[in-house]
């Protein structure tokens, strides 16, 4: 299967990354090559394998329900590009 | 009780269509702390204040899940009669949203916490069950505020994070009204397993519509509409109505229905596309690589079942069998935990019928006119009770009764001591009562003549005058009784 | 005293208990070279001061209980540290400064040691070169004109260098032991689960690990043993009892059997590579190991396997870089989306662009199945292959890398050559198990080469012994020429 440059630019839109038009060709070359490398997969036939969900083999640890963190919002917001005192600040939302 | 017949359905000019819905509803969990981090989840704190560096997706940093949050869970599930699975997995959902630091959604898609369950409604055609498709654990996103600034939106990442349980049903309702029963037994068994305080202004109860219409009779599903995040059942009653009439009128004019997510607008009571939601709309789910496949010990599942309290739909089967009450008390009895707990404390200690009948009626009319529920109530259970006794035992007539209930919701004394002190008691002695009635005999000589040469509706003027002269005490019935014993005579 | 920076860490260790040097000493003499080795470009970050303060600290109440007593490190600037500017080697985290310690640095300076600088590093660790760094690319010391690995090639760079004791990368396709086979160094990658992830710039987060990069595997172990324990705060961190891997090192190896993967042997790989590994296999032999020839059938789908599983969870993971809460943000576009547009196209470098694309796209609707899943499934294959190998052998040993030190820019416009740099490092990673980089001669231009040996999951001990014993036998001294100062 190949990837065409209406393809990558929709992939583009998912992935929230505007691609620079001059860019496009080259891109969609590296990542037909690159697409054929991951293609060897095919040869193989998995159809009675389970995917592998977790390395470890153990199960998922949980905390208990105490309330240990927060209040902090000084460190939270102090490297934001854009804040005021309370909030983060971003471009108009238009819903 | 009367069975009406169900009878929600939208007639066009080319048939009759019933109304297909869905409902995914988003509870939050009651817990203190956030689903995978540390920070506090109480509603009202000053913007950012309850974020930690989890919640902002800061670099590094990984989450931890709550063991509470998994237990709130599984006591949902058993209370939905649902299956738990042993087995779940949380999944990532990607996307972007400036109130969604981590560019994602902790979710489970394919392995939910929670399978297949079923919800019963009481509806004026009977009953109704309604299946629950699953039920699985998921992160809320922030906030964006859109009308502080003109050109700038504002986030505030406090609901970050905080567990929800996102509860599907099946596409089983059929109109507004069943969706107004459903949401509310789902907010009731909630609140009685305390693992949802229901409360919808705070957000803590939302939920997506979907909504789709067939011809009645049709085997097949219609297109459905999304429509998104509503927060009110008033609201979700409203926006089902428009998107269903729109949705026939599309059909009757021949058009095709696009499936799509909606927004119901408030302020105009209709409700329209998202299309701004609908661009680039691919959630690319996949296993969360920071967590591991959840694992549910059986003991952890047995034990979580017997901590369960009974449950409203149980309640209220044992209400009709002990109390003796109808099956329309039991269930306005059953509806909140905090009634039935009130009920059940009046009931030890009074007529168990009586009491029923006096919390339904003047009770809750009181406690709505004053906006107050039933755990601020200025009248407690054991005054209660004993109001109830005193009507039974006939200390007191029902009509005095209003009089003590009145004094009772102002002073919050015992009704004992209002009685006692304002002598209200009812007058129950025979002898007393026969003085009375035949000082008022005495007096009305020519009315008694008339009444024992045939008028006999003037026995009600007797007994009004015997009520007069007694303040209102006089035993009705025994003032009955000894009236006719000596006009008689 | 010149040059105690040549030194192993724990010759150091050993001059500072005996107060043979001091802390300040040893700090001024390392920032000395640093401050001479700027042509490297393995720095992004100095924080010679806060060294310098922390030195005499130490110089003025000693503690030489502690592992780490009294060490200056460098540290890939993969590890967020607090107070301290962590770029991951991105732009879109320029000018990024962390509240908070990641655990493992947090490990280190608990041992005694203290942070030197931040080292260079491929951008969010994509890369086998160091070239994708948005701070430049780092040059080996071997030569001038070589990479010296990646993506901890700023680590590789200043350990071999004598700009750190030691130090620490991470590692999700062969990131710390690929640049340590190409600078001569010993590199390390743990079990996975065995350091906590907790604060590290997350790449692919059920790939990646933190490990030592020492010049001895005696430094490693002691490295390892400091850095690596149990953290509730990372829900995939293995909750065992810490060992003590330095005091528990042992140079007997008799009777251990060492497996030889015939898959291991790929097409057109330099006949030198071929010759260093029966060199390796002889050493193990002379010291009494069996050796046994073992299959690991699915070796040859790792790679692509690879390229599938960790773009694919970088894509989610690093959605979070979107201007918000840190790090850069584009001040073109006129809504939300074009201000993330604009900031992640500006933001990330054109290799981390390529692979949240392909990441984005093994993930999207339709092609999950085909790509993500049957990775996975090929990833369970994967680690299956290993898990039979381990019930007949203790170890296993590989070649490092397929090739030595390569140019600077030969390889920058070829992704698919790039990604075979790690093809025998890789596997490792799909399996969660620990491996070890040791240096094991030179090709025929005189770079060094290495060998891999491959362990069972949380069996670091065993092959520290292997790699201790055959680091006894195999003579391999680095030999850089300052060229640089």
């Amino acid at each position: 299967m190949s990837l065409d440059k209406e393809k990558i630019k929709h992939v583009a839109k998912l992935a929230r990354i505007s691609v620079d038009e001059a860019k496009v060709d080259s891109l969609t070359k590296d990542l037909n090559s690159i697409f054929k490398f991951i293609e060897q997969l095919n040869e193989l036939n998995t159809d009675k394998v389970e995917p592998l969900t977790s390395i470890l083999n153990q199960s998922l640890r949980s905390r208990k329900d105490e309330i240990s963190d927060g209040k902090i919002r000084e460190k939270i917001l102090k490297n934001s590009p854009k804040k005021n005192e309370e909030f983060f600040v971003v471009p108009k939302v238009v819903e | 009780m009367s069975k009406e017949k169900f009878d929600y359905f939208i007639n066009g000019e080319k048939g009759k269509y019933e109304v297909v819905i869905g409902l995914e509803v988003h509870a939050q969990v009651l817990s203190n702390s956030k689903l995978f981090s540390g920070s506090s989840t109480k509603f009202g704190a000053d913007p950012n204040k309850q974020v930690s560096l989890i919640d902002s997706a800061f670099p590094g940093m990984l989450p931890v899940i709550n063991e509470e949050c998994v237990k709130q869970a599984v006591r949902t599930g058993l209370g939905l009669n649902a299956k738990i699975n042993n087995y779940s997995v949380f999944d990532r959902k990607n996307y972007f949203y400036a109130d969604l630091p981590q560019g994602y959604q902790i979710s489970q898609y394919k392995n939910p916490i929670v399978g297949e369950g079923k919800v019963l409604l009481d509806m004026p055609y009977g009953s109704k069950e309604i299946g629950i498709e699953r039920l699985h654990l998921e992160q809320d996103a922030g906030k964006s505020i859109h009308d502080m600034d003109p050109s700038s939106t504002y986030v505030d990442l406090n609901r970050s994070g905080i567990a929800l349980m996102e509860i599907v049903s099946k596409p089983h309702l059929r109109s507004p009204d069943e969706v107004n029963a459903y949401i509310k037994k789902l907010r009731t068994i909630m609140r009685y397993l305390g693992t949802c305080d229901g409360n919808m202004q705070e957000g803590s109860l939302r939920a997506d519509v979907n909504v789709s219409v067939r011809k009645v009779g049709d085997k097949n599903f219609g297109t459905r509409c999304e429509i998104k995040n509503v927060n009110s059942i008033k609201f979700m009653q409203m926006a089902i109505e428009y998107e269903a009439n729109r949705q026939v009128e599309l059909l009757e004019d021949g058009k095709e229905i696009d499936q799509e997510t909606r927004l119901f607008d408030t302020k105009k009571n209709e409700t329209r596309s998202m299309r701004s939601k609908e661009d680039a709309h691919d959630y690319r789910y996949f296993p969360d690589p920071d967590l591991l496949p959840l694992k549910l010990e059986k003991k952890l599942i047995d034990d979580l079942k017997k901590s369960l309290p009974e449950l409203p739909d149980n309640k209220k089967e044992r209400f009709i069998q002990e109390y003796g009450l109808n099956s329309y008390e039991a269930n306005v009895l059953v509806s909140e935990k905090e009634i039935s707990d009130y009920y059940e404390e009046v009931a030890k200690l009074s007529d168990k019928k009586l009491a029923a009948t006096w919390m339904i009626g003047d009770l809750f009319a009181m406690l709505n006119d004053k906006g107050l529920n039933i755990s601020n109530s200025p009248i407690s259970a054991k005054n209660f009770a004993e109001l109830v006794q005193s009507i039974k035992s006939g200390e007191i007539s029902g009509r005095i009764a209003k009089e003590v209930f009145e004094i009772m919701i102002k002073s919050g004394d015992n009704p004992k001591k209002i009685i006692e002190s304002k002598g209200m008691k009812q007058q129950s002695d025979p002898k007393e009562l026969e003085k009375i009635i035949n000082e008022i005999l005495s007096k009305n000589k020519d009315k008694v003549d008339q009444y024992k040469a045939g008028k006999e509706k003037l026995f009600g003027f007797f007994v009004g005058q015997v009520m007069k002269l007694s303040g209102g005490k006089a035993n009705p019935q025994l003032t009955n009784e000894i009236l006719k014993k000596l006009l008689k005579g | 005293m010149s040059n105690i920076t040549n030194q192993s860490l724990s010759e150091i260790l050993e001059s500072i208990k005996s107060k043979k040097i001091s802390s300040l000493e040893l700090t001024q003499a390392y920032i000395k070279n640093i401050e001479n080795a700027k042509k490297l470009n393995a720095f992004v970050t100095t924080t010679f001061d806060q060294a310098l303060e922390n030195a005499k600290k130490f110089d003025n109440k000693p503690n030489n209980e502690q592992l780490l007593s009294g060490v200056p490190l460098a540290v890939k600037d993969l590890f967020c540290t607090e107070n301290v500017k962590t770029t991951a080697g991105s732009n879109i985290l320029n000018n990024f400064v962390p509240s908070y310690e990641s655990t493992v640095t947090k490990n280190l300076w608990n041992n005694g040691a203290f942070l030197l600088g931040k080292l260079n590093c491929d951008e969010f660790a994509m890369g086998s070169s160091n070239e994708t760094s948005f701070f430049g690319n780092v040059i080996n010391p071997i030569g001038d004109h070589l990479v010296p690995g990646g993506s901890s090639g700023g680590s590789s760079s200043a350990l071999a260098a004598d700009l750190t004791p030691a130090t620490i990368g991470t590692d999700t396709g062969g990131s710390i032991r690929q640049p340590a086979s190409f600078t001569g160094t010993v590199g390390l990658k743990p079990t996975y689960g065995l350091c906590s992830r907790w604060g590290i710039v997350a790449f692919a987060s059920s790939l990646d690990q933190a490990g030592p990069m020492t010049k001895t595997v005696n430094d490693c172990s002691i490295m390892l043993e400091a850095m690596s324990g149990f953290d509730e705060k990372d829900s995939t961190s293995i909750n065992k009892k810490k060992e003590t891997y330095s005091k528990n090192l042992k140079d007997n190896i008799k009777g251990l059997k060492i497996g030889i993967p015939k898959e291991y042997r790929v097409d057109n790989m330099p006949k030198e590579i071929d010759e260093l590994w029966e060199k390796g296999k002889k050493i193990l032999k002379d010291l009494g190991a069996h050796l046994i020839d073992i299959s690991l059938p699915h070796t040859k789908y790792a790679l692509p396997t690879y390229y599938i599983v960790a773009p694919a969870e970088a894509s989610s993971n690093l959605a979070r870089y979107d201007g918000v809460r840190y790090g850069y943000r584009s001040q073109k576009g006129k809504d939300l989306i074009e201000m993330y547009e604009n900031t992640r196209s500006e933001g990330f470098g054109d290799e981390v662009k390529r692979r949240i694309l392909i990441g984005t796209y093994v993930l999207s609707s339709g092609y999950y199945d085909a790509y993500y899943l049957k990775a996975q499934k090929i990833r369970q294959l994967i680690k299956k292959d290993f898990d039979d190998s381990f019930t007949k052998v203790d170890a296993i040993l590989t070649p490092s890398t397929p090739s030595s030190a390569f140019k600077i820019g030969e390889k920058t416009n070829d992704p698919v050559s790039m990604y075979l740099n790690d093809i025998f490092t890789v596997p490792v990673n799909l399996a969660g198990l620990p491996a070890l980089s040791l240096p094991a001669g030179l090709d025929k231009k005189g770079y060094p080469l290495g060998l891999q040996l491959i362990g069972k999951a949380l069996d670091e001990q065993k092959i520290l012994n292997i790699g201790y014993a055959f680091e006894k036998n195999c003579g391999y001294k680095n030999e850089i020429k300052k060229w640089w100062s």
